[in-house]
């Protein structure tokens, strides 16, 4: 299995990167190689160019940024699980970043890598989408920041544009109060989520006062239940309050089916999986 | 196109020009002729190709050979010292950790890192650790004993 032919470029800054990827249309980055690589080997991508950029130091790691934390998007899922500023403010996508495949997945898989790629089956979109985090890309033209919600436009594409990069992703630092879980049901062979419900919530005083759910692998985007949301904040911080909401509010449109999965059946696991989460980010608030 | 890449593998460097699409674990097996690195599935799912690259265990299918361009690399012929089994092929040995021996090198190389990570690892840690290295043979049951007796006696790597 050998990908087709291509000319290969290493990048030693992201001014470089950005620099050969204008100079030579078409080409796409490589940053673990985790997902662009299979899909070379298979011929369902043949770049004629890849610019490497496995190795910009400037792109890796985790800093605190005022009441936010910035990832860099070369760092890979193990360093993000392992993380200790990400394990203590912002736990929820330690452990989604912990549940994705394997080991050996994990030390070259890069959240950076993740987001681009856009597959509906990933671990990060809907957790970032829950958190309410910004993607920062950078062109030769200048900077921009995209929220999470408008980043996957649909299955396997982004709003990156043809002569972006993306630096880094920004998430909340999550205060006391505010509980967050990750949980997800895998496919037994690839790993990948057939459904991931990531649940982000605040409790003041025993009553709802902000909630996020969003879900992976359901649709071809990440859902975001805003309609549950809405039916939650304000109420009572009850098990009722959230079956209620999930059973009357939670809405799956086009849900993906496939051999192992039918849309039927994945509407089902978001409705019982998101129950789940929003009671355990309830318990973890404390 | 066609790139020199310099790497250090089980201590010796090598200087070699390859075809840009050449996978890692061909390098190795074919221009280097380190066969002891299997290639089970070829789809980064089987984990038999598993190495250590830079301190860190990876599924050398799914990584481009000039990805490794610099790279310090360990196979599982770099494991024995002088001829004496590394103490996690003793005790893949000992524990019967294997049948066919397909999956041997990649369990070995994942497991290694599994231990020096986590010297204390507990028999589900050991299970998950290894979620990426697949056996049609053993079952898995000795491969987890081995693992667990080889951190037991402080494995070095
Ligand atoms: C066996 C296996 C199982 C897996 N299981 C899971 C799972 O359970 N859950 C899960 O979430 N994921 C899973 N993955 C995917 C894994 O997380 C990938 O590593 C990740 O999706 C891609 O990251 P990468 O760094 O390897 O990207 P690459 O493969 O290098 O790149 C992927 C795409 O993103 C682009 N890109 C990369 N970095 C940037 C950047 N900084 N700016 C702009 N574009 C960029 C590339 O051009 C390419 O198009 C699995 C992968 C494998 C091989
Ligand atoms: S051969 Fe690399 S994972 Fe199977
Ligand atoms: S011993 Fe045969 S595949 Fe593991």
């Amino acid at each position: 299995m050998y990908p087709a032919e291509f000319r290969y470029h290493r990048a030693s800054s992201v001014e470089e990167a950005l620099d050969l990827l204008d100079r030579n249309p078409g080409a796409k980055f490589l940053a673990g190689g985790h997902s662009l690589i299979p899909m070379m080997k298979l011929r369902l991508a043949q770049p004629e160019v890849l610019i490497d950029i496995g190795r910009l130091d400037e792109l890796a790691g985790v800093s605190a940024n005022g009441d936010s934390l910035s990832i860099g998007s070369l760092t890979t899922h193990s360093e993000i699980a392992s993380s200790p500023e990400l394990r203590k403010h912002c736990p929820i996508l330690a452990e989604a970043a912990s549940k994705i495949a394997d080991p050996q997945v994990r030390n070259k898989g890069t959240i950076g890598g993740n987001l681009a790629h856009a597959d509906p089956a990933s671990d990060l979109p809907a957790v970032l989408v829950a958190l309410g985090a910004t993607i920062q890309l950078r062109s030769r033209d200048g900077a921009r920041a995209v929220p999470a919600s408008d980043f996957f436009v649909e299955l396997l594409t982004t709003s990156l544009a043809e002569n972006e990069i993306m630096t880094a992703v920004e998430v909340p630092k999550l205060g006391a109060g505010t509980g967050s879980t990750y949980l997800k049901v895998e496919h037994p062979a690839s790993g990948y989520a057939v459904c991931g419900a990531a649940a982000v919530v605040t409790v003041e005083g025993g009553t709802w006062t902000s909630a996020s759910l969003a879900f992976n692998g359901v649709t071809a985007t990440p859902l975001a239940a805003l309609e549950v949301v809405e039916a939650l904040i304000g109420s009572d911080a009850t098990d009722q309050a959230i079956d209620r909401a999930v059973e009357s509010r939670l809405s799956v449109p086009d849900p993906m089916s496939d051999l192992y999965a039918s849309g039927e059946y994945r509407a089902a696991l978001a409705a019982a999986y998101g129950k789940r989460a929003l009671k355990s980010a309830r318990d973890r608030a404390g | 196109m066609r790139v020199t890449i310099s790497v250090e593998v089980n201590g010796t460097k090598h200087e070699r020009e390859v075809e840009t699409r050449t996978l890692l674990v061909h390098f190795l097996r074919e221009d280097l002729g380190l066969t002891g690195t299997h290639v089970g599935c070829e789809t980064s799912l089987c984990g038999a190709c598993t190495i250590h690259m830079d301190g860190l265990a990876v599924k050398s299918c799914t990584q481009l050979a000039v990805q490794a361009d610099g790279a310090k690399i360990t196979t599982i012929e770099g494991l024995a010292d002088n001829g004496n089994l590394h103490p996690m092929q003793q005790a893949f040995w000992d524990e019967h950790g294997l049948q066919c021996g397909y999956c041997t090198p990649g369990m070995i190389m994942a497991a290694t890192k599994l231990v020096e990570d986590n010297p204390q690892a507990t028999e589900r840690e050991i299970r998950e650790g290894l979620k990426g290295n697949l056996c049609r043979c053993t079952g898995y049951h000795n491969i987890v004993k081995a693992v667990a007796a080889a951190a037991k006696a402080g494995a070095p790597s």
